[in-house]
């Protein structure tokens, strides 16, 4: 009975965010494009479909993952966990102390953002468009281990207290050298793929590590330390991205080289 | 039938990397049990659950919406209610976001620890409402600027590196306070919903209007829907 109450609320909750794009959407067919929806009723469904399935998933996340991973995150961030007795100065010499920390930092963003609903949705979408050359699996894990590499580096960065800005610009420089580079198709996904990384699941397991890690590290302040994950988690898939597309068209013109080659070899 | 239960080994399949992280953190590294073991398998077959359905929905209704849409928008060909549209769209969705409504409670309460104003509590709301509402015009806007850029068919990459140089430039003269929020609240705009529907009016754009190559100028509003947020969030923390 209990859990049947929470899930109605989180359906309430659904229903009032997709509300105004479902009035939005509506309004501007029925207005100004006066148009029949084709497939009206396929389409409702699809809709319906989406609310229930937000519901089913934040539900769960909010009953089972999150409450689990926030106590780790706490266990983790935890003084005795990390062992800390020591003064700030000793502790910033000593980063290696939080292996655990980064290590899970990268667990956590890898697993998250593979079961991210809004990368599955762009990675089927890219899938469709490019006709099948980007890989629904090769796009979503190259995004993952942006994210997981973001994560981890923005915990490193909490621990040693520089400041964000630094990290964010260097980011930028590299994001630009790479678009200079890389194959333009992948260019907009690239881009694309920083902002979908970050919603449903990463945030809220995310920030509790950010907030547990810069309220634990004397010498941090969870105000000014404690934000700053997200904003890593999207810059580093750009990057990845961009990466995974270089290297297959590295290896694509590789191999293409290799059997020009092996088909000479032959004629001669 | 068959059809479903693919689906639902797929989203299984997506999940497994969660529950095996967890399992090895809580099991091998804390050595602890896992509390409440029963709730949590509930849990997660509620998210594969979740995750199968909102696949599903989405393939029957956000894409094929979204997409009609704009293909709708181009032969209509008025730019005027194009780009209504997709300011509404960028405002609407962006609004009520829970997770928007949260960082700018956030970065009110650091506002007014830091002095930048009062330490009272209908100040502090004034404040969150302004922030939120800057977001949301400021990916309005955004989507607005990314939808004329596939209709010129602009490469994407010049507008984002305009963006990321006024993300620069602001971060030098923004308070300090309102930098890491700033950062991340361009992460925080672009919800589930918005996504999809998002992707498939630019696809949906871009293949309608001829010239455009749905892959190269098809994506990239996203990008935009979270870049703007950050240099219009420090401009709020300069303002005020």
């Amino acid at each position: 009975m209990n859990w049947l109450s929470d899930f109605l609320g989180t359906l309430t909750s659904t229903i009032t965010d997709v509300l105004p794009i479902a009035a939005i959407l509506f309004g501007f067919q029925l207005f100004v494009l006066r148009k029949r929806v084709n497939h009206l009723g396929q389409v409702l469904v699809g809709f319906l479909l989406v609310l229930l399935g937000l519901a089913f998933f934040l539900q769960g996340l909010e009953e089972a993952l999150f409450p689990l991973g926030k106590l780790m995150a706490a266990q983790l961030t935890a003084p005795e966990f990390l062992g800390i007795s020591q003064t700030a100065d000793e502790l910033s010499n000593n980063w290696q102390h939080y292996l655990w920390v980064y290590l899970f930092a990268f667990a956590i963003g890898l697993s998250t953002t593979i079961a991210e609903p809004s990368l599955i949705a762009v990675a089927i979408k890219a899938n469709q468009v490019s006709g099948g050359a980007v890989g629904t699996w090769g796009l979503r894990i190259a995004v993952a281990l942006g994210v997981a590499i973001g994560i981890a580096l923005g915990a490193y960065r909490i621990v040693t207290g520089t400041p964000l800005h630094y990290y964010i610009i260097t980011g930028y420089v590299v994001v630009l050298i790479q678009t200079l580079y890389c194959p333009k198709a992948i260019i907009a996904l690239a881009y694309d793929s920083g902002g979908v990384t970050t919603s449903t699941v990463t945030v809220p397991l995310v920030a509790a590590l950010g907030l547990g890690l810069s309220s634990t590290i004397p010498g941090r302040n969870p105000m000014l330390d404690g934000f700053g994950l997200i904003a890593f988690a999207s810059l580093f898939p750009i990057m990845s991205v961009m990466g995974y597309a270089q290297l297959s068209e590295w290896l694509a013109r590789r191999a293409r080289a290799t059997r020009a080659k092996e088909e000479q070899c032959i004629s001669n | 039938m068959r059809h479903f239960s693919k689906a639902l080994a797929e989203s299984i399949r997506d999940l497994l990397p969660i529950v095996v992280v967890i399992a090895f953190f809580q099991l091998l590294v804390f050595r602890q049990p896992i509390p409440d073991l029963g709730n949590l398998l509930f849990g997660t077959l509620q998210v594969v659950i979740g995750l199968t359905l909102f696949v599903q929905g989405l393939k029957m209704g956000l894409f094929p919406i979204g997409e009609s849409m704009a293909h709708d928008f181009a032969s209509k060909g008025s730019i005027l209610w194009l780009t209504l549209f997709a300011f509404a769209l960028g405002f609407g969705t962006t609004v009520a976001e829970p997770a928007l409504i949260a960082i700018s409670d956030e970065a009110a309460r650091v506002a007014a620890i830091g002095g930048m104003i009062a330490q009272s509590e209908p100040e502090m709301q004034r404040y969150a409402d302004g922030l939120r509402l800057t977001v949301a015009v400021s990916v309005g806007l955004a989507i607005v600027v990314g939808v004329i850029r596939i209709i010129k068919g602009w490469p994407v990459q010049y507008l984002i590196m305009g963006g990321y140089a006024g993300v620069v430039i602001m971060t030098v003269f923004a308070p300090p306070e309102i930098i890491g929020i700033a950062y991340d609240s361009g992460g925080v705009t672009t919800s589930t919903i918005t996504v999809p529907l998002v992707t498939a009016l630019g696809v949906g754009l871009a293949s309608s209007i001829r010239g455009r190559n749905p892959m190269t100028d098809g994506f990239g509003l996203i990008a935009f829907a979270s870049l703007t947020p950050m240099i219009f969030v420090m401009g709020y923390g300069m303002l005020l």
